[in-house]
C-alpha cells in the first residue's frame, strides 16, 4: 500500500529532505567524486600539479602482483569474518533463545564487544594472543606450536580474523536473537508434535525463517569486512608481516596517507568501491530470490 | 484409534498450581470438550497430553501406554492451535505433507494422503499457495488437514475457531463435528466457548481453576450441574440464583421475598438448611398471582431476540431474576409481572462450597 503526504507548502518536503541530502553531498559524492578524479591525475611529489593520465593509475594497479596479491587477502579475509561472525552470532542467538538461567545478563554481555572502539578492541586481542605476556599466546607456545603472530603471516591472519568477527558478532547476534523471537512458539511446537527433532526444527523451520535476517546481515558484514575493518588490522598487525594481513583497504591507506601517491591510492578506492557495489548487487540478485519472506 | 487417560494430573509452575488433580477416562473415538473460563487450566492440561509441558505429577496414558516421559513426536497425536502455527516459508501441500517426510513415509502415499485430506477440506486449489495467500478459514482448514494426514491416535484442539468470525465458527463448527464423525478419532477439543462445547462434544469436562467441577454429556451438564459454576457457565442467559431454606417440613423452600417454592420431591433430611436456588431463565413461566410458587417481578430491561425474549427484573426484595420467554415480548419496562418456575426446574446447591445437593 502506498501513502501519500500532503504538503501545502511546495518548499517544505525539500527542505526537510536538505539536511540528508547535504550530508549525503559532503561525506559521500564529493570525496567519491575526488577519488575518481584523482584515479585518473598522477600529481607530482610536492602535490603542485597534476597530469590527467586516463586510465594509467588503474593499469598499474592492476597489473601489480602485489596488488593481486592483497586482492586475494582480502577475498579470505571478508569471506572468513563473514561466515564466522554470522555462524558464531547464530549459534549463540540460539542458545540464548532457548530457556537458559541468566539468559539476560548473557544477552548483555555479548552486546558490549560492539560498544567498544577498535582500538580498545585491538589493544585486548593482543593482550590474549601476544607471544610472551599474552595468555593465549603464552599457553600455544608451552604446547609448542610456536605462536608469534608478528613473524607468522598465517598466524596474523588468523588472529585478525577473529578480532574483526569477535566485533561483529555481538551485531549479529542482536538481529538474530530478534529474528529468532519473532518466529511464533506454537509453530515450534507444531514441528515438534510433526516428529522433527531439534536439529531438523533448525534446518527446515528457523533456519528458512530466519533468512531475511541472515541476508541483511551478509551484506552489511560483508561492507563491514572490507571498509570497517581498518582500526583493527591497523592497531593489530599494520598489515603484517610483511604484506600478509594487508587488505584492499588497508592499502588505500598505505598508499595514499603513508606513501603519498594520490592517484594510485584513489584509484584503489574506485576499485573497491565497484567491488563492493557488485557484491551487494549479486547478493540482491541471487541471494534474496531464496530468501523466504513471510 | 485409542483411548486417552489423564489420571490425578498435576501441574505446577513453582509454588503456582495450575492444574490441581485431574481424573478423567477418554474413551476410544470419543469427542471430549474441556470447556472454562479463561486462565483456568484447559491449555496447560492438554499441552500436558501432547508431551508440550512437563507433567508434574499423576499419570497420561494414549491407547494403554504411559506417555508421561515421551517426546511430543513419539505420542502420535496431532495437534490444531488457535493461531493455526502453519509453516509461513511452506506451500499448503508441504504443511501437511512436512511430518509424513519427516516419519518416511513414501512419496506416493505422501501424495494421496495429501490429496485425500485436501479434497475432504476442499483445499485443493490451494495447495501450491503460502499460508499467508490464504483467508483465516482457509488456514484453519490447513491446519486442520495437517493434524488429519498423519491419521494420528488422537486430535487435540487449542482453542481452534477462536480467531475466526462469528460466522465462520459456526461453520467451521459443524465441519470439525462431521469430520471427526467421520473419522472417528480420539479428539480432545479446548474451548471457553459454551455452544461449542454443547454442540461438538460427546462429553464436556467444565474445568474452574485447575479441577474438574464435572464431567458429563452436554445434557447432563445443562440438566444437572454439579456445582454452582457449572449452573453459572453453561446456559445463556445464565441460570439466577438466589437465596432460600428448606422449610422444617422439607416440603419447600422459603425465599427471602416471601415467596414459597414447592419442591417436587419432598428433602426431610435437609430440613431447615440454608440452600443456593438455582432457577433458569428458561425455567420461569408466567402464572396467575396465587399459583404456587409465584413471584412478582418489576421488568427492568426487555431484549427481543426474535425467536424469544428477555426479561431483566427485579424480585420485592432486591433480587434480580432473568426470565426467558418464547416468541415476541409482551410486557415492557416498568411492567409488573408474575412468574413461577416450572415443576421440577428447581436446582439446589449447598450454601456454602456451591456443591449440588444429592437427589431427594
Ligand atoms: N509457562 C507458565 N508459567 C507460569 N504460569 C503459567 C504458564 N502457563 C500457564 N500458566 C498459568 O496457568 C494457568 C492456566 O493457564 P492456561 O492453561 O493457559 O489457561 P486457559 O488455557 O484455560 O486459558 C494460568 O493461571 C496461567 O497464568
Ligand atoms: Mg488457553
Amino acid at each position: 500500500m502506498q501513502r501519500r503526504v500532503i504538503f501545502d507548502n511546495k518548499l517544505l518536503p525539500y527542505l526537510l529532505l536538505a539536511p540528508q541530502v547535504a550530508v549525503t553531498l559532503v561525506f559521500f559524492i564529493w570525496p567519491a567524486a575526488q577519488a575518481i578524479w584523482q584515479s585518473v591525475h598522477i600529481q607530482d611529489a610536492f602535490g603542485l600539479r597534476s597530469e590527467f593520465v586516463w586510465f594509467e593509475n588503474f593499469e598499474v594497479i592492476l597489473r601489480d602482483p602485489n596488488y593481486i596479491e592483497t586482492l586475494k587477502t582480502t577475498a579470505i579475509f571478508s569471506v572468513s569474518v563473514t561466515v564466522l561472525s554470522l555462524g558464531v552470532a547464530l549459534l549463540l542467538a540460539v542458545l540464548a533463545d532457548s530457556k537458559i538461567k541468566g539468559a539476560r545478563a548473557y544477552k548483555t554481555l555479548l552486546i558490549w564487544p560492539y560498544a567498544l572502539a577498535p582500538a580498545v578492541a585491538a589493544v585486548l586481542w593482543m593482550f590474549i594472543f601476544n607471544p610472551e605476556i599474552g595468555s593465549l599466546g603464552q599457553l600455544l607456545n608451552r604446547l609448542g606450536l610456536d605462536w608469534d603472530y608478528r613473524l607468522n603471516g598465517t598466524q596474523a591472519m588468523i588472529m585478525v580474523i577473529l578480532a574483526a568477527s569477535w566485533k561483529q558478532v555481538a551485531y549479529n547476534f542482536i538481529f538474530f536473537l530478534a529474528g529468532l523471537q519473532a518466529i511464533p512458539r506454537s509453530v515450534m511446537e507444531a514441528a515438534s508434535i510433526d516428529g522433527a527433532g531439534p536439529v531438523r526444527r533448525f534446518w527446515t523451520i528457523t533456519f528458512p525463517l530466519l533468512s531475511p535476517t541472515t541476508f541483511f546481515l551478509l551484506v552489511v558484514d560483508m561492507v563491514y569486512a572490507f571498509f570497517e575493518t581498518f582500526g583493527t588490522i591497523h592497531a593489530l598487525t599494520h598489515g603484517g608481516p610483511g604484506k600478509s594481513t594487508e587488505t584492499l583497504i588497508f592499502r588505500v591507506y598505505q598508499d595514499g596517507v603513508v606513501n603519498n601517491d594520490l592517484g594510485a591510492s584513489s584509484a584503489q578506492s574506485v576499485i573497491l568501491m565497484v567491488i563492493v557495489i557488485a557484491l551487494t548487487a549479486v547478493q540482491f540478485r541471487f541471494v534474496e530470490r531464496k530468501v523466504h519472506y513471510a | 484409534m485409542a483411548t486417552v487417560d489423564i489420571r490425578n494430573v498435576r501441574k505446577s509452575y513453582g509454588p503456582v498450581e495450575a492444574i490441581k488433580g485431574i481424573d478423567v477416562a477418554v474413551q476410544d473415538g470419543e469427542f471430549l470438550v474441556l470447556l472454562g473460563p479463561s486462565g483456568c487450566g484447559k491449555s496447560t492440561l492438554l499441552r500436558m497430553v501432547a508431551g508440550l509441558e512437563g507433567i508434574t505429577g499423576g499419570e497420561i496414558a494414549i491407547g494403554g501406554r504411559v506417555v508421561n516421559g515421551l517426546d511430543p513426536k513419539d505420542r502420535d497425536i496431532a495437534m490444531v492451535f488457535q493461531n493455526y502455527a502453519l509453516y509461513p516459508h511452506m506451500s499448503v501441500f508441504d504443511n501437511m505433507a512436512y511430518g509424513l517426510k519427516i516419519r518416511g513415509i513414501p512419496k506416493p502415499e505422501i501424495q494421496s494422503r495429501v490429496a485425500k485430506a485436501a479434497e475432504i477440506l476442499e483445499l485443493g486449489r490451494f495447495l501450491d499457495r503460502r499460508p499467508s495467500q490464504l483467508s483465516g478459514g482457509q488456514r484453519q482448514r490447513v491446519a486442520m488437514g495437517r493434524a488429519i494426514v498423519r491419521e494420528p491416535s488422537a486430535f487435540l484442539f487449542d482453542e481452534p475457531l477462536s480467531n475466526l468470525d462469528a460466522k465462520l465458527r459456526t461453520q467451521m463448527r459443524v465441519e470439525i463435528k462431521r469430520l471427526q464423525d467421520r473419522l472417528g478419532i480420539t479428539s480432545l477439543y479446548v474451548t471457553h466457548d459454551q455452544v461449542e462445547a454443547m454442540t461438538l462434544a460427546d462429553r464436556i469436562l467444565v474445568m474452574n481453576h485447575g479441577v474438574a467441577e464435572q464431567i458429563g454429556t452436554p445434557l447432563e451438564v445443562y440438566q444437572r450441574p454439579a456445582s454452582l459454576f457449572v449452573a453459572g457457565f453453561i446456559g445463556s442467559p445464565p441460570m439466577n440464583v438466589l437465596d432460600g431454606r428448606i422449610d422444617p417440613a422439607g416440603a419447600a423452600i422459603a425465599m427471602p421475598g416471601g415467596a414459597v417454592l414447592p419442591l417436587a420431591a419432598p428433602r426431610a433430611a435437609d430440613a431447615g438448611r440454608a440452600v443456593k436456588l438455582g432457577i433458569r431463565p428458561e425455567h420461569l413461566a408466567l402464572t396467575a398471582a396465587d399459583a404456587p410458587g409465584a413471584s412478582s417481578i418489576q421488568v427492568e430491561l426487555v431484549e427481543a431476540l426474535g425467536a424469544d425474549t428477555v426479561v431483566y427484573g427485579r424480585l420485592p426484595d432486591g433480587e434480580s431474576l432473568v426470565v426467558r420467554m418464547a416468541g415476541l415480548p409482551a410486557c415492557r419496562e416498568g411492567d409488573r409481572l408474575t412468574v413461577a418456575p416450572q415443576p421440577g426446574a428447581l436446582h439446589l446447591f449447598d450454601a456454602d462450597g456451591g456443591r449440588r445437593l444429592a437427589e431427594a
